[in-house]
């Protein structure tokens, strides 16, 4: 039976699969590095990393499960903007729709929800990890920085996420999120010293964050326009910043 | 580089270099896959909370914002707004930034290690456990009001009315908090010296100022549940 090696052999060995596959599967030291350097996604990775940074019990992984979970949210999250208007007029009735006539509408939103949970708490427990193996010590200093970054936009990127079904819990919840924006001092107008810059309700920080003095239309719109662009695009431009740096300052939780 | 593991006490050994592939992407790709697996299986048995309409004349009672954010709203029971929801956040977000700018201790870079550098993992894992604990309160405890109820206690709406609350008076309040921050910036620096002199007045008084800043809002706490404290400060254009 020469049948399946040849046919392999007709199906691999031409100019079409060569050109899309640049090497074989043959297991050489040669072809595993070519698999990470030949990759444009893998080749965020170096070919070769030191082993403990392979160790789960070392690496604990938090930080790539963040990163997989914003690309697990980012494609639930363009499935629902597929069925999601940010209209206060249609908002809560299509998050209805999901739950009871979008076929898996119910598994989608139910997944994006929680994957938000999870990012959460991945990131915290990847900064705990960093902090617990000194990694922000020279010379990833500016890195810790963009990552303290990353995770203030991850509780932004969930918190604007909140307002958006326009039920109760979202609405009462932006309110106490953004009734704080009252009082920061001197921009908001019942914080101290606000008298100093005359704010008002209708100019103050939470005007701006609003789009107006109580949570309406204006608001979601821009919950929406945050959560779905603004803050994704800056998140992914940090991200890549970030990850470019964890390979130059020496790798996985190693110094140089 | 060498990796060295505390409990086996300072033993180095080699940190060989192995290939990415499979070595590190298998696992990787295993990773995601169990968190994909995870998701789905609990989206699939537990749905999102959805209540009713969002209606502007009916307040939710409790009004909770996210659970990552109760930590905060638990400490508007303490502090005005501009503090427990502007300022607070604030300092802890500059204090993460500043923490690499801070820490010039050159050891523990790379490797779990509690001896070398104890100052630093201690009062990283107190903020961390605090700022969770406090989460908890705001998340589970917390009922109608935002009253206090213990996990084995039913919410009610028929709750003791809490004591009544006075303020210091502002002579007092001013000696405190400026003793406070006076003696916990000049003491450490006289009975640990050599902490002083390794970072510096700027790193030093930065380092303890944020110190202080997290204990004083502990303190702040404990002064408001065990004296019915209001007020450490109160004037008229601000009160902390």
């Amino acid at each position: 039976m020469k049948l399946i090696p040849d046919l392999i052999k007709k199906i691999t060995d031409n100019e079409i699969w060569k050109s899309v596959f640049r090497h074989g599967y043959t297991d050489t030291p040669r072809n595993r590095a070519l698999q990470i350097i030949s990759n444009i996604w893998l080749h965020l990775h170096p070919a070769k990393v030191r082993e403990h940074g392979t160790k789960i019990r070392f690496t604990w992984c938090m930080g790539g499960m963040t990163f997989f979970i914003f690309l697990f949210e980012t494609i639930t999250g363009i499935l629902l903007m597929f069925y999601y208007v940010p209209d206060v007029n249609r908002a809560y009735a299509d998050i209805v729709d999901l739950m009871y006539v979008v076929p898996f509408g119910r598994f989608l939103r139910n997944s994006h929800r929680w994957g938000a949970h999870a990012m959460v708490i991945t990131v915290s427990v990847h900064m705990f990890r960093v902090f617990l193996t000194g990694s922000y010590k020279p010379p990833r200093q500016f890195n810790w920085v963009v990552g303290v970054i990353l995770l203030v936009l991850t509780f932004l990127l969930s918190f604007t996420g909140y307002l958006l079904p326009w039920d109760q819990l979202g609405y009462w919840a932006i309110t106490v999120g953004t009734n704080m924006a009252r009082a920061t001092p001197f921009l908001g107008h019942e914080g101290p010293f606000s008298y100093i810059l005359g704010m008002k309700p209708d100019n103050d920080v939470r005007f701006a964050l609003l789009g107006g003095t109580s949570i309406d239309a204006p608001a979601l719109l821009r919950a929406y326009v945050w959560h779905c662009i603004a803050i994704p695009v800056i998140a992914s431009a940090l991200m890549m910043v970030h990850f470019w740096r964890v390979r130059k300052d020496g790798g996985i939780s190693g110094p140089l | 580089m060498e990796v060295r593991l505390e409990k086996k006490g300072i033993i180095e050994f080699k940190d060989d270099k192995v290939f990415t592939w499979p070595t590190l992407v298998a696992k990787e790709f295993l990773a995601a896959i169990f968190v994909t697996v995870g998701l789905l299986f609990y989206s699939y048995f537990v749905d999102a909370p959805l209540r009713e309409l969002s209606n502007p004349g009916q307040a939710e009672n409790p009004a909770k914002a996210p659970w990552y954010f109760l930590g905060l709203q638990e400490a508007l029971v303490y502090f005005d707004p501009w503090y427990a929801g502007v300022v607070l956040p604030s300092i802890i977000i500059l204090g993460l930034i500043l923490i690499p700018y801070l820490d010039n201790n050159p050891k523990g870079n790379g490797y779990y290690t509690f001896r070398e550098r104890k100052f630093a993992v201690t009062t990283f894992v107190f903020g961390y456990i605090f700022w969770y604990v406090l989460i908890y309160i705001g998340t589970a405890l917390r009922g109608p009001f935002w009253a206090f109820f213990w996990p084995w206690e039913k919410w009610t709406h028929d709750f003791p009315t809490p004591p009544p609350l006075h303020d210091l008076p502002l002579p007092l309040g001013i000696v405190l908090m400026g003793g406070f921050y006076f003696a916990g910036l000049t003491l450490p620096a006289l009975v640990k010296r050599d902490f002083f002199m390794k970072l510096g007045v700027i790193r030093y008084s930065l380092t303890m100022g944020l110190l202080l800043t997290m204990i004083g809002t502990v303190i702040k706490m404990v002064f408001r549940l065990a004296f019915n404290v209001k007020y450490i400060i109160a004037t008229p254009w601000i009160n902390i």
